[in-house]
């Protein structure tokens, strides 16, 4: 299955329809539920009155943001063992992309939190803080690649710290959830169903499936320019060879 | 049994290296001590400001202080080739990774350690609660210490890879700062100190392994 996915010829074949429908399939889900969450449900007097419009954001852009650490993970670990170079082209282009998510999730947060909290910032807030730290780990990610002088380099060590970070996600979870909590508690996905009405539950699902899979699609795109990178460097480097 | 002589290599040079060139090993001292000096001169010299965040001073110092040597602990042996020859040995080399650590935490870090009860008497910490603290401090120094050399063995390549260090190890802290912090407490609670020494553990488990897999992809 995965050695279908990892021959870089097949890859560009399919991603160069899929990343352009999906592209198209994600903004359209997300316009969908912006439109829904702006204009047309009602909005929750309980929850802060308009501003709890951020949801159709903030929310798909948490779940983003830790997704996007857990593929990134993902692809590292699969990098690392199999040496499959599309996994680090993977965990190349998803990190700036979760760490624009994390970013994006923090913003949000903040100004939902300001009127109904009365605070931007608080720190005795376990998820808050997981977001925040696994932001720091993006950007730490981001700036050892950078710091490497070849890409074999990169790849290693990304994959090194990415792994490490992964496997210290639980425990800082857990540390940081022995912080009281002001933060409401999780309302979607609970074991006995959902606690939201339906009224906000679709548009939010529908626009954390845009969210999805317009993800998916910049992380093929920018996975498209990394292969084009290479094949422009190796032409580069047969040029300079003169050959 | 005979230690292999990698270990004894390591720890000889981990040793030596805290007192060659300028006294490495009073560097951290000084940036503690200087670091935590700092804090009344900005909060303010209010006797109970000052004992309110005592144990939290002290936590930030030592993490920073933690980080203040890590940029040469795996770097001199990459640019005099040690690590290529440890990297050769039949001597595993997470367990090199794990001893040379450990040896630099014993001549930077437990100093460190032993420092705290007087800078916490400056700062208004009630003075009974400082010497039982240092068992905390020492449990958070050395997990600083393991996860400061993960990034240390990730940037031994880098050139100036100190701030880099300082962004990789700082969010692996945070479970240390956070049960450390409690821990520490005047009067803080047994668990958390159990959940001080678990991560702590946790670290020693996987630290030396991380290290040692960055370290080979220094040599490459």
């Amino acid at each position: 299955m995965i050695s279908i996915f990892a021959n870089p010829h097949r890859f560009m074949a399919l991603s160069r329809w899929l990343a352009p429908v999906c592209l198209i399939a994600g903004v359209a889900l997300i316009a969908w539920s912006v439109w829904q969450g702006l204009w047309v449900v009602p909005k929750d007097d309980y929850q802060g009155g308009d501003i709890m419009r951020a949801m159709f954001i903030h929310v798909p852009s948490a779940w983003l943001a830790m997704g996007s650490y857990l593929g990134l993970a993902l692809a590292s670990f699969v990098w690392f063992i199999w040496r499959h170079e599309l996994a680090d082209m993977a965990a190349k282009s998803i990190a700036p992309l979760g760490a624009g998510y994390t970013a994006m999730c923090l913003a949000t947060g903040s100004i939902w939190g300001k009127p109904t909290w009365g605070t931007w910032w608080l720190w005795d807030d376990a998820r808050m803080m997981s977001v925040l730290v696994m932001f720091f780990l993006f950007l730490g990610y981001m700036a050892l690649r950078a710091a490497m002088d070849t890409r074999q380099k990169a790849a290693k060590a990304g994959a090194i710290l990415a792994m490490v970070g992964a496997v210290n996600v639980p425990l800082i979870k857990f540390s940081v959830d022995i912080w009281a909590s002001l933060h409401q508690g999780a309302s979607v996905i609970r074991m006995d169903g959902p606690a939201m009405p339906a009224v906000y539950l679709t548009p939010l699902l529908i626009g954390a499936l845009g969210h999805m899979i317009f993800f998916a699609a910049l992380t093929l795109t920018l996975m498209r320019a990394e292969v084009w990178q290479r094949r422009a460097d190796v032409i580069l480097a047969r040029k300079l060879a003169g050959g | 049994m005979n230690t292999p002589a990698p270990l004894r290599a390591a720890f000889r040079q981990a040793i030596t290296e805290a007192w060659a060139s300028g006294a490495g090993a009073l560097l951290p001292i000084g940036f503690f001590a200087g670091a935590a000096m700092l804090v009344p001169f900005t909060v303010g010299t209010d006797a109970a400001q000052l004992a309110a965040i005592g144990t939290g001073v002290l936590w930030v110092a030592l993490a920073l202080a933690s980080l203040v040597s890590m940029e040469r602990l795996f770097q001199a042996d990459l640019e005099d080739g040690t690590l290529d020859l440890w990297a050769q040995e039949e001597t595993p080399l997470f367990l090199v990774a794990a001893t040379k650590i450990l040896a630099h935490w014993l001549v930077s870090g437990l100093p460190l350690v032993l420092l705290t009860p007087l800078i916490g008497l400056t700062l208004q910490l009630p003075a009974d609660a400082l010497l039982p603290a240092m068992l905390a401090y020492g449990l958070g120094g050395l997990a600083f210490f393991l996860w400061g050399g993960v990034a240390g063995a990730l940037a031994a390549s880098v050139p100036r890879g100190g701030l880099l260090i300082a962004l990789l190890a700082l969010p692996l802290f945070i479970p240390t700062a956070i049960f450390g912090g409690l821990a520490a407490q005047p009067d803080g609670e047994t668990s958390n100190l159990l959940f001080l020494a678990a991560s702590t553990l946790f670290a020693l488990g996987v630290a030396p392994f991380a290290a040692s897999a960055a370290l080979r992809l220094a040599v490459d």
